[in-house]
């Protein structure tokens, strides 16, 4: 099992490199994406050092590509690896989607079909990563616009099934969740007890915008309250767990950002006092 | 349908639309499609817009738009990361204003400054104990991310401009090509236009030539006393712009290929 962490952090983004490197910033730990840093020196990788220098790292990926059917890519592992070694992070994460097939990357996660097929292959993908990096992965529900029906098992029968298969532990992004269920009409109160919550070891909290037919992961606004109260409902069923809000557009003050975790925190200290 | 149909249909939609595709994939996907459709195609166009702001700048937005379009309807992306989607870029703008090689040069020295922003760390020769070396059989070693461009137009001029929110002087094509020299000074990318005999003189170096054979190459053009003087400058740049990275002066050093 993945050793667990509490706390409450944030989305490293460059607009505010200057602020956590300057002063000490009431977080517990900070997630970055792995990508931004799988470069070989410069500026963004000393940066990386300095920041895990101050605090706890997560890394989380984007491009693995767990799910794609002509197996990963080794030379993105092998730089994630590095990576790994270098910043000795919390949690390396990544999503449950695929990117690319056959050399092209579309460089978005992509939804996968709840098929036993895909099952194997997103299991042998996760064995295959979890090998190269050396331990065990938390993968990343993700928001989809598209519903493989019919399907062999639901999304949380998927997760909880490679959570039991890989090993790999859970990172519940909860707006995803919310996501999800308004775009393919499931319960997210269902999923949320459904998943496999021993598991759960991170929560993203984030934004969502309304597009023409669908619900939009555009982590470019504050939490909504329909993803709150998802949070508070779920919060009570997990264990020890680091939650972060996650905005990647739209990027407000530190200040802002920082009173949105501390309504998380209060979620967090309400129920701990329960 | 497998997993691996079902992805290579989906990448044929994202690239080109493909609505055989789509309709294998399923009716009641339609809106989810577009949606990713569309994320594809925007993520891309923003990535090439954050990687080449002084080229968007130089031939405006609606044209730079038109490129970014031709370009991601025919290269796909190939890379694991989104920074490598614009190495091609400069080879689409040069095709497209294949009269106009300054958009095409401008792309370039953007495309080689993101890429010297993260590569690999070098550290530079300190000044201290050069007193020491044996400077006639010594062996330079250069940065490995020191890059050279060739430009057959007044682009290094106009990128300059651009940079320096000046007033860009009109594209102009050169007789003799400019070449930029390119490299890294701690995490400061830095760019300069170097003459002929500079660059000669870098490339025999990089080829393995001991500092001695240099000078002794430059004196048998320029004579003694200015040659002396003239690589004396240029050493002295060159270290103090964290360009060199060894100097080996034990012997056979030199490169067999000079």
């Amino acid at each position: 099992m993945i050793p667990s962490f509490s706390g409450f952090g944030l989305g490293l983004r460059k607009e505010h490199y200057a602020d956590f490197l300057d002063h000490r910033i009431a977080v517990d730990f900070l997630e970055v994406i792995s990508e931004n840093f799988m470069v070989d020196g410069g500026r963004p990788r000393r940066i990386l050092r300095d920041i895990r220098a101050r605090y706890p790292v997560a890394l989380h990926g984007v491009s693995m590509s767990i799910g794609s059917a002509d197996g990963l890519d080794r030379a993105y592992l092998a730089r994630l690896r590095a990576l790994v070694d270098d910043i000795e992070p919390l949690f390396v994460s990544d999503h449950l989607s695929w990117s690319g097939i056959e050399g092209f990357s579309s460089h978005d996660l992509l939804p996968l079909p709840y098929t036993q097929e895909a099952f194997d292959i997103v299991s042998a993908n996760i064995d295959c990563a979890q090998n190269v990096l050396g331990r065990a992965m938390l993968i990343e529900n993700p928001s989809t616009y598209i519903d493989f029906a019919p399907a062999d098992m639901t999304e949380w029968q998927f997760i909880d099934a490679l959570c039991a298969r890989t090993g790999c532990g859970l990172l519940l992004d909860v707006n995803n969740v919310f996501v999800s269920a308004s775009n393919h009409g499931f319960d997210p109160v269902a999923y949320l007890d459904a998943v496999p919550h021993e598991r759960v070891r991170q929560i993203h909290l984030a934004g969502h915008s309304q597009g023409d037919h669908l619900l939009i992961d555009t982590h470019d606004q504050a939490v909504p309250p329909s993803v709150w109260q998802l949070y508070a409902h779920v919060l009570p069923k997990l264990g020890p767990v680091a939650t972060m809000i996650e905005r990647d557009d739209a990027i407000p003050q530190l200040a802002d950002l920082l009173a949105e975790l501390s309504t998380a925190r209060r979620a967090g200290k309400l129920e701990e006092a329960a | 349908m497998s997993l691996l149909a079902l992805q290579r249909d989906m990448r044929d939609w994202l690239i080109r639309e493909d609505r055989v595709a789509a309709d294998r994939i399923g009716a009641a996907a339609g809106s989810g499609l577009a949606v990713y459709q569309n994320n594809y195609r925007t993520q891309l166009v923003g990535c090439l817009e954050s990687s080449f702001p002084r080229t968007r700048a130089w031939i405006g937005e609606d044209m730079f738009l038109h490129a970014a379009v031709h370009h991601i309807d025919s290269v796909p992306p190939i890379n694991w990361t989104l920074d490598a989607y614009g190495r091609d870029f400069p080879t689409t703008l040069a095709r497209l204003h294949a009269a106009d090689p300054e958009i095409a040069e401008i792309a370039g020295i953007e495309l080689a400054l993101e890429e010297l922003f993260v590569a690999a760390d070098s550290p530079a020769v300190g000044l201290n104990g050069l007193g020491d070396v044996d400077w006639d059989r010594a062996v330079l070693t250069f940065a490995p991310s020191i890059d050279l461009l060739h430009l057959n137009s007044n682009g290094f001029a106009i990128w300059s401009a651009l940079v320096d929110q000046k007033e860009p002087p009109a594209p102009q094509y050169l007789e003799t090509p400019d070449v930029a020299l390119l490299w890294r000074q701690g995490e400061q990318c830095r760019i300069r236009t170097v003459d002929d005999a500079e660059l000669q003189a870098l490339l025999k170096l990089r080829c393995g030539m001991t500092f001695g054979a240099l000078c002794r190459d430059v004196a048998q053009l320029l004579g003694e006393e200015a040659s002396m003087t003239l690589v004396g400058r240029w050493l002295g740049l060159w270290l103090s712009d964290h360009m060199v990275v060894a100097i080996d002066d034990r012997e056979q050093a030199a490169s067999p290929c000079l």
